[in-house]
């Protein structure tokens, strides 16, 4: 089996792209609010994974 | 007085029978997507489908854990142990894949295997919520 070493910035961000692909399908009626949905949930995945980094780096110094 | 201001109480909503639903959501659970296959969501099915088999796929590549229940320890670790093998279960066939093809990575110290098994247990969860939107299908609260 393979052995795949991500980084946590590869690992963080597949990990928003799988859940809001499912959380959009799941979460909406019209294939539109669908798609918006799952944007709006990638986008903040992404806005808090570098917020978190930035303050994780600001607070270690 | 008191009547006019009390309002009725909404009429309760009627329990869909079992056989409405019970088939899409078994197909959710054994194949990821499966339910909205079954159901002719076919565009939805393989989005799911791909999403939480390349999910259980990276963690299985990054040697992520399995959690097996285990009632020892205290409480917290009683509700890790069962709440993780409840999430990883919730994977169906590609779980029991896994442990039939004898795949046990033991708990390793180390980000990439912490990231496996967060990888494995949300795939589970992921394919919960394709299960409830499989359900909602069925019983016709969404398209």
């Amino acid at each position: 089996m393979p052995k795949v070493n991500l980084s946590h910035f590869e690992a963080a961000f597949l990990f928003s792209l799988f859940t809001s692909v499912v959380m959009g399908i799941t979460s909406k009626k019209t294939d539109k609010e669908r798609l918006h949905y799952g944007a709006y949930c990638f986008g903040c995945f992404l806005v808090a994974l570098f917020a978190i980094a930035w303050v994780m780096k600001l607070g270690h110094g | 007085m008191a009547s006019q201001t009390q309002s009725a109480a909404p009429p309760k909503e009627a329990v869909p029978p079992v056989s409405v639903w019970i088939l899409p959501v078994l197909a959710a659970w054994i194949i990821p997507g499966g339910g909205h296959f079954m159901q002719k969501r076919m565009g939805r099915g393989a989005l799911i489908f791909a999403s939480v088999l390349l999910m259980f796929l990276f963690g299985l590549f990054m040697r992520g854990m399995m959690f097996t229940p285990d009632s020892s320890g205290d409480v917290l670790t009683k509700l890790i142990s069962y709440g993780g093998f409840v999430c990883d279960l919730a994977n169906g066939a590609l779980y029991f894949l896994a442990s039939m093809f004898g795949y046990a990575a033991p708990d390793m110290p180390g980000a990439v295997h912490d990231y496996g098994t967060k990888f494995l247990v949300t795939a589970g969860l992921l394919n919960i919520l394709s299960m409830v939107d499989s359900y909602e299908i069925a019983v016709g609260k969404k398209d």
